[in-house]
């Protein structure tokens, strides 16, 4: 693989896929630390809000320690080169999180929808195009339909007003020819301005080996995570993505030293546990399940002595998509009780 | 006289025909009318059912309200013309069952408020969202018991069945559902989440309820209740069934439903559609019900 000379923009997820990892509990001075942290070593763009995106605070997915508005009014202000994005998934967040976001500063806002359902994006897309912000669409669990539906529906996206696509590998289910045709058909169908982009989760491993070749395909963006920390087995680690560009010459921006020290320095710390491919972590890359689902069904593990696996096998068998975590402690309960323990 | 009360439904697509499928075997509502704006499907099957038909919209039907004596109107078109429609029919003491998002009626979950809406007389209650009528009695039993600071609502459909207009203004149904969590579920603050599944064969609607109370739940009232409304619920939704729960956890009481529907013209699948139909058919129902009990008087015609 020769990616010698190209460029790509990298996007920091922690402080958003992260708080997957965190329970959403990650406190206003260590977003404000780890987002500062990077501003320094060159990162273009950071993403601050609640895992599920604006408007996500909820039984269902858990109650953040700070509300968007608070994290983002603690964060932007403090960017001195970086750019802070926001991710909107329709039928949780609203444009009134969107408009709130816009107030803020944020400049990215990435709306985001299970693969298929690229339509409820429309009023979202739209408003942010109008807004003049970088407006990004954002095809989840893209490994679930063959290259041609994602075609389709990212073109939708494009025609809302996104000038960027991410084909997105949410349950890190993709190994890198799929992620090499499907970049690759998004690259040459969609409009020559319009950026392609790649979200991987690194559940079989594959994190940093999908990101080259998404980059071999075309992408311009990759989205990655200091350290890894994200949902699942986490995100692309992107101090291990950054030293792979160095030595494959690509151009980042990103200077290596400096991020290695975020990682090591203030992100492994804040960890509540190490973010690793775990017997869990990896069943959701193998069955593939929406990575955030992670702790819940380890939790319903816990409660109704279901195996996590076993839940999450079953979850991929269901066909579940981001967004339906009650399914899990739903799905805890009729096992238990069809097994007797309840 | 019959006591059945004649009514026209306005918008033949797959809601207006569910709901024709449904009201032709209802002992109190007699479908006379379909309302569309130009020759469809829809409306040949209406016309097959023995329907009298407007391809001109509602301003079809108004020179045959009083000969016909159209007493009910269901509107499943949209939001945008709703106003209008309501507007037209009600001068002519029609009431409004408004299938669309539009909510200039007050909310209207049937086993919730229906009855104080029909003593009322309202000319016009709007059916909320999917999601709501799924949802929001559930809310409603926790509530009656005690206190809710808060409720939520997780409604998961099958691709199949969420329908253009809905797609097009996704944040209408959260923020709907959420006032109607709030307005007739009782919760102190209400919030809802829509997930939509492509599963082939499509998932049967699903719907999480979360209520958060404001002191420690007392559980056996709560399950109670919740039994109690889902059996009121199964009266005209027999598909509405409780899959797991009421489960506690602290203040939080949680219950998981699933909603299938009947397979009359839309699949079983789609109880999502399916509960809006029956909420509204039932809703009628009432209507139809008090004016033969006299506990209210329909507006006068000559």
């Amino acid at each position: 693989m020769n990616l010698q000379g190209k460029k790509v923009t990298l996007h920091d997820m922690s402080l958003r896929d992260g708080m997957h990892a965190k329970r959403h509990q990650i406190t206003l001075q260590q977003m404000i630390d780890v987002a500062t942290g990077l501003d320094e070593a060159g990162m273009p763009l950071i993403e601050v809000t609640h895992g599920d995106g604006l408007g996500g605070a909820s039984v269902n997915y858990g109650f953040p320690a700070h509300s968007d508005e608070e994290y983002l009014n603690a964060v932007v202000p403090k960017m001195k080169q970086a750019k802070i994005s926001a991710l909107l998934l329709p039928g949780i967040g609203t444009v009134d999180h969107l408009r709130m976001a816009y107030d803020c500063g944020v400049s990215t806002i990435r709306v985001a929808t299970h693969c298929t359902e690229a339509d409820v994006s429309q009023q979202h897309i739209g408003l942010a195009s109008e807004m003049k912000m970088d407006t990004v669409g954002f095809l989840m669990m893209a490994h679930m339909v063959p290259a041609e539906k994602i075609l389709e529906q990212a073109k939708l996206m494009e025609s809302y007003g996104a000038n960027c696509v991410y084909c997105t590998d949410s349950a890190g289910y993709m190994l890198p020819d799929e992620v090499l045709e499907k970049i690759g058909l998004l690259r040459a169908e969609l409009k020559p301005d319009t950026e392609v982009g790649f979200h991987g989760h690194h559940n079989l491993g594959m994190g940093v080996a999908n990101s080259l070749a998404a980059i071999d395909a075309g992408a311009a963006r990759i989205d990655g995570s200091v350290a890894g920390l994200g949902a699942g087995a986490g995100n692309t680690p992107l101090e291990v993505f950054v030293a792979t560009l160095y030595r494959m010459g690509v151009e980042s921006g990103v200077d290596l030293f400096k991020i290695m020290d975020v990682a090591e320095d203030l992100v492994v710390p804040l960890m509540d546990h190490p973010i690793r491919l775990d017997r869990d972590a990896l069943t959701l890359g193998y069955a593939g399940v929406y990575s955030s689902f992670l702790l819940f069904a380890k939790r319903a593990e816990a409660k109704y002595g279901i195996s996590a696996r076993d839940i999450l096998v079953e979850l991929g068998k269901r066909g579940t998509v981001g967004g339906q975590e009650d399914m899990i402690e739903d799905l805890a309960l009729t096992m238990a009780k069809e097994q007797g323990l309840i | 006289m019959s006591k059945k009360l004649k009514a026209a439904i306005i918008g033949p697509g797959n809601i207006g025909t569910d709901l024709l499928m449904k009201a032709m075997r209802s002992d109190w509502i007699e479908p006379v009318w379909m309302v569309g704006i130009e020759e469809s499907e829809g409306i040949k099957r209406a016309r097959d059912f023995g329907m009298k038909t407007s391809v001109s919209g509602v301003d079809g039907l108004l020179p045959h309200v009083i000969e016909d004596d159209v007493r009910i109107a269901f509107d499943a078109t949209s939001a945008y013309v709703h106003a209008e429609n309501s507007r037209k029919l009600n001068e002519l003491g029609v009431i409004m069952i408004d299938l669309t998002p539009a909510a200039i009626g007050p909310f209207c979950i049937p086993p919730v408020n229906l009855k104080a809406h029909a003593e009322k007389l309202e000319m016009n209650v709007n059916m909320v969202t999917c999601g709501g009528q799924a949802t929001i009695p559930i809310v409603a039993a926790v509530s009656r018991v005690q206190p809710v600071s808060y409720g939520e609502i997780v409604a998961t459909v099958g691709s199949k069945s969420v329908g253009p207009g809905t797609r097009m203004n996704i944040d209408e149904f959260t923020r709907t559902t959420a006032a109607g969590v709030e307005q007739v579920g009782g919760a102190k603050k209400g919030k809802a989440i829509i997930v939509i599944n492509p599963a082939e064969p499509p998932l049967i609607m699903r719907d999480t309820i979360h209520c958060l109370t404001e002191e420690e739940p007392d559980q056996e009232a709560i399950t109670q209740s919740v039994l109690d409304m889902v059996e009121a619920v199964q009266q005209y939704v027999p598909g509405y069934n409780l899959v797991n729960g009421p489960i506690f956890d602290g203040n939080r009481v949680t219950v998981f439903m699933e909603v299938e529907g009947l397979g009359d013209f839309l699949p079983k699948y789609a109880g999502n559609l399916d509960i809006m139909t029956a909420a509204g058919l039932r809703t009628a129902e009432m209507f139809a019900e008090e004016a033969a009990n006299n506990t209210i008087t329909l507006p006068a015609r000559a």
